[in-house]
């Protein structure tokens, strides 16, 4: 069974069809890319499976449970995090403590709680640290964790986003550009550490520009263009693919 | 952490213990009363910097919750119900000693409601009504947040003078001592218990205050930060974004309760200026003036804005002093007073006043004189690291 399953999805925005009928399915494992020109709507198609922007038609099932009309954390709740195009670290805050937010889910001290500090609750907050400081070592990170998160350089805030998105122990993260702004060997730590993560049970859906990632590093590629999903197959077959290379290469040279 | 948290609640209690003795050594007890008072209100304002400073949400319609609780308390406390004391459910409550008979004013006894199930009601009521009206009100952002609450503001503050019942533009006097622990804490206004009730307000004060900071450095308190960082972000991390917003309305709703119900019966009454949209504005400038996310900044100035106020050092200016506050905050720190960088301003007062002989730039103090400024509320402060 497919991890995740979009199937016929639509969304308008006024008079453009940001995505138009786009199916593909998820398997559990893989590293899964969705590429295109700008303005292709790949990042609607984020927002519509994460649930930031309702769906006009089709449906969206993670793990079998249809996850349509669910608020973003909802299905963070079913095991669907992400990150963000433009990064969206919590100002004035840690670094540690951005992770840690990314345990949230993974925690249940409320209100109550929180207020009379209950022991409880304070080996849960210890415990939240002690993995949120883990997903940080593992990207190698660690070294940031009591810095101001915002404060950080690019690379550095891509890489305190992702640790976020994973410290929850999710079923599958959405990479939304994480090689923008990346200069080369940060890109290239970053096809490592996405390689990592898969290799530790975490499945990826990403979207990005810079192929040198994509084919490196996915299992399948998913190729959008004026929100139709024009390709989906293996890197080597999609590199090969008129119509791809006609979108890429051909019609403007970009 | 923790014991960090502990020692400044420490301090503030001695230092709490010390005004209280110089007061009433320098045979100046009077000023305790006004003290008391303000003790009351900055439980509002500690309610209200957590909205704000932490969930970063406004509400200008607190005063509303304040005046909940204590015309509740007033209303319960006062309402005589001895005319109707053989009806089977004012006769069980009578036995049950929710209610209790007392000398009237007039002469002759009232049945009216003990002020413990009162407190309770007048809490619960507030909370109910922050409840459902944040569930809709809080789905605004911004300009649209801070207009729905006063509009809920303006509504309570019209009910408060259009009901009869509650004493319309009188407000309702002669609300009785409330016992806290029959024979050893009363609060009441009268000069035998001053001292007491300067500790019971304090008291709570510290305890909302260990509360409150508690609450900033757990799991919910960082949901509450992540929300203000970056509410796409938080929601997208599991954060259930309405649910905690309205959480923390709710909470402060309680605190603005319990401190009115409690200043009502130090006052042994409550009149409509305590729900005008004045009373909310005012506590909005003190939030600000103290520091959004700073629960000791909007504590200190609560206190010391308050006890002036109180005092009538503003005189009839009071609420133009709180408007000119506002203003002054917003133009020249928006972070608050703590936020304002003294060293660097000093700093740069003496590079004008005496040039350094070589040309060194010093490119750290120039970023360091700027810090000042920053976009409202995002300066979140360091208070109870």
């Amino acid at each position: 069974m497919a991890l995740l399953e979009v199937s016929g999805i639509s969304k308008r925005f006024g008079g453009v069809a940001a995505v138009q009928d786009v199916s593909f399915r998820v398997e559990p494992g893989m590293i899964k890319a969705i590429i295109g020109p700008n303005g292709a709507g790949k990042t609607t198609l984020f927002n519509l499976v994460s649930g930031f922007v309702p769906p006009d038609k089709g449906s969206v099932r993670l793990g079998g449970e249809s996850i349509q009309g669910r608020r973003p954390h909802e299905v963070a709740a079913r095991g669907l995090t992400r990150t963000f195009q433009h990064i969206k670290l919590f100002a004035g805050m840690t670094a540690l403590e951005n992770v840690m937010v990314g345990r949230h889910l993974r925690a249940r001290s409320g209100f109550l709680s929180g207020m009379l500090h209950l022991p409880w609750a304070r080996r849960e907050d210890a415990a939240v640290r002690e993995r949120a400081v883990e997903v940080m070592d593992l990207l190698g990170i660690a070294a940031l964790a009591p810095l101001e998160a915002t404060a950080l350089s690019y690379g550095q805030q891509r890489a305190v986003e992702l640790a976020r998105a994973l410290a929850s122990d999710p079923r599958i993260v959405l990479l939304d550009e994480p090689a923008a702004g990346l200069n080369m060997r940060e890109t290239r730590e970053l096809a490592k550490l996405v390689s990592k993560i898969r290799d530790r049970g975490v499945t990826v859906l990403l979207v990005e520009h810079d192929m040198s990632l994509v084919m490196g590093i996915s299992d399948e590629v998913l190729v959008l263009s004026y929100g139709e999903k024009i390709a989906e197959a293996a890197p080597r077959e999609v590199q090969s693919d008129p119509e791809v290379v006609r979108i890429y290469l051909g019609d403007d040279g970009c | 952490m923790l014991d960090s948290r502990f020692a400044k609640i420490g301090i503030f209690l001695a230092a709490a213990v010390a005004v209280e003795r110089i007061a009433v050594l320098s045979g100046a007890g009077y000023l305790l009363t006004q003290l008391t008072m303000s003790a009351y209100y900055t439980l509002v304002a500690l309610g209200l910097s957590l909205l704000m400073g932490y969930a970063g949400q406004i509400s200008l319609g607190h005063a509303g919750f304040f005046a909940i609780g204590g015309y509740t308390s007033a209303a319960l406390t006062t309402w005589d119900l001895s005319a109707r004391h053989a009806e089977p459910v004012v006769a069980a409550l009578s036995r049950a000693g929710v209610l209790v008979a007392r000398a009237g004013a007039f002469g002759g006894d009232v049945l009216v409601v003990h002020p413990w199930p009162a407190f309770l009601c007048a809490v619960a009521l507030s909370a109910a009504v922050a409840f459902l009206v944040g569930i809709p009100v809080l789905k605004l952002r911004g300009h649209y947040l801070a207009m729905a609450t006063l509009g809920v503001g303006t509504i309570l503050s019209s009910i408060a003078v259009g009901t009869a019942a509650l004493g319309a533009a009188d407000g309702i006097s002669g609300v009785p001592p409330f016992d806290l622990v029959p024979g050893l804490l009363r609060v009441a206004g009268n000069a035998p218990v001053r001292i007491v009730n300067y500790y019971v307000a304090f008291g709570l004060l510290a305890a909302a205050m260990l509360l409150l900071s508690n609450l900033v450095w757990s799991r919910v308190g960082r949901a509450l930060r992540a929300i203000h960082g970056a509410e796409d972000a938080a929601s997208a991390m599991g954060v259930d974004v309405a649910r905690y917003k309205l959480g923390t309305f709710v909470l402060s709703a309680v605190l603005a309760a319990v401190a009115g119900s409690l200043l009502t019966h130090f006052n042994a009454g409550i009149g409509p200026s305590e729900v005008s949209i004045m009373k909310s504005v005012r506590y909005v400038a003190i939030v600000a003036v103290g520091g959004m996310g700073s629960l000791w900044g909007a504590m200190a100035a609560s206190l010391s804005l308050n006890f002036l106020s109180l005092r009538g050092y503003f005189g009839s200016l009071d609420d133009a002093v709180f408007g000119g506050i506002l203003i002054a905050v917003m133009l020249f720190s928006p972070g608050g007073i703590l936020s304002l960088d003294v060293r660097g301003a000093i700093l740069a007062l003496l590079r004008r006043v005496r040039p350094p002989r070589a040309p060194a730039p010093e490119p750290e103090d120039e970023a360091a004189a700027g810090d000042g400024v920053g976009v409202l509320g995002k300066e979140a402060g360091e208070e109870g690291r």
